[in-house]
């Protein structure tokens, strides 16, 4: 089976550098699969979990404001920030969940403080969601 | 002669204490600075990725020119000034501030032709107590900063300088050169110039983008701007890590040589003290024969 090489990397740290098999990600226009050899390719992703295949398994990587580069069968993808199953609380992330849906229902007219709540239970859902498939 | 003695015992006990504190100060920014230096390593990968791509996006779409990347005319001027929240770091917030006042009042009549956005509690005292046009202030933040802790001013700056508010964006901070040397710099961040370099590099590979090159671009170089802005932030912690060592470092020294001086001169206090009982105790028996 050919593999790939998959970086992730952070402003403080590489979170993940390793030979897979596949790599599901969300672009800005949708879903998006890189397989082996992929053509180079640029795309800012939505704030996401994704899922990367190695060794016949799916391991799902929380991704906050990043995007990808593929070339020379090289994935590199920079975020803000991106967590592993095994770094996540879901018990914080629960928590953060409803505090944004809270907010969310209560001020509606507040157009910047609409968007950052949206942005952050968008956050909660992809981290609690990467957090449940350990 | 013994009062004076007592003196001395009390003076050299009082250096020493603050000796130790100094030495104390010493290690703990060598320790510090270790791991700021680690940090700041750790955070170029993702620089240099991303000026590479930016680099080889920029040189794919020649015919539109973001923003962030053409100078215009300069009418207002922007200042991102990172500076340390405690002092005892020998001349590290001092010299740049310096260096930031008389720049500033080189360049500019008016203060309406410039505002700060200030990083550190030491900086931002500094340009209030001066009355420096202040627009955003961060103080408190931790030895090993996160990127989330700096990006609402980073952000912030970026955005008026996108929104026109600004014609051009400086970073002032304190540049790392080695464990005792750091120098304060000034680094034009916005417009973005220095890309011109990694260009040749990037010009090799024809990307696809999704959904368009330029859009691509739109997204990447805010966040690029970011990062740089972070990058010079490990830096100057860095810096100040280095500059506290190197000034307890030579406090720690002057507190032997002081400390050194101190007792010659009370060995000899004693001395003399010693001397003058003998010779009472040798006038008082002559005068008893």
């Amino acid at each position: 089976m050919s593999t790939m090489q998959l970086d992730i990397v952070t402003p403080e740290r590489k979170v993940y550098s390793e030979q897979v098999e596949m790599v599901v990600a969300r672009a800005l226009e949708g879903d998006i699969g890189i397989l082996p050899n992929h053509a180079p390719f640029i795309s800012p992703l939505q704030v996401t979990a994704l899922k990367v295949k190695k060794d016949g398994e799916e391991v799902f990587i929380a991704i906050n404001g990043g995007f990808m580069e593929v070339h020379d069968n090289r994935v590199t993808i920079l975020a803000e920030t991106a967590e592993l199953p095994g770094e996540i609380d879901i018990d914080r992330a629960q928590a953060a969940r409803e505090r944004a849906e809270e907010r969310l229902a209560k001020d509606k007219q507040e157009d910047i403080d609409f968007k950052r709540a949206q942005l952050s239970l968008q956050r909660a859902m992809v981290r609690i969601r990467v957090g449940q498939s350990r | 002669m013994a009062e004076n003695m007592r003196d001395i015992k009390r003076r050299i006990r009082s250096v020493q204490n603050t000796k130790q504190i100094t030495k104390a100060m010493e290690m703990v920014a060598a320790a510090k600075l270790r791991r700021a230096q680690e940090q700041a390593e750790s955070a170029r990968p993702y620089a240099d990725k991303m000026k590479e791509v930016i680099a080889s996006v920029a040189a794919g779409t020649k015919g539109a020119q973001h923003p962030m990347l053409v100078s215009r005319p300069v009418q207002k001027t922007g200042y991102l000034v990172i500076t340390s929240d405690r002092g005892l770091a020998g001349g590290f917030n001092a010299n740049l501030l310096r260096n930031l006042v008389r720049d500033i009042a080189k360049r500019h009549q008016s203060r309406d032709e410039y505002a700060i956005f200030v990083v550190g509690r030491k900086g931002r005292d500094f340009l209030k107590r001066r009355g420096y046009p202040i627009i955003e202030e961060v103080t408190g933040l931790p030895d090993s900063p996160l990127y989330r802790d700096i990006q609402p001013i980073a952000r912030k700056a970026i955005g008026q300088y996108a929104e026109e508010i600004f014609d051009e964006l400086y970073l002032v901070y304190n540049e790392f050169i080695n464990p005792i040397t750091q120098r304060p710099v000034e680094k034009r961040l916005l417009p973005l110039s220095d890309l011109d370099g990694a260009e040749e590099k990037g010009l090799k590979t024809l990307y696809e983008y999704e959904p368009s090159a330029e859009e691509v671009l739109a997204d990447l170089l805010p966040r690029y701007a970011e990062t740089l802005v972070y990058s010079a932030l490990l830096e100057s912690k860095a810096s100040e890590n280095g500059a506290r060592m190197t000034a307890m470092g030579s406090a720690t020294d002057n507190a032997t040589e002081a400390i050194d001086t101190l007792t010659l001169q009370y060995n000899r206090a004693r001395q003399a003290s010693i001397t003058q009982e003998l010779s009472e105790i040798v006038g008082g028996a002559n005068a008893l024969d």
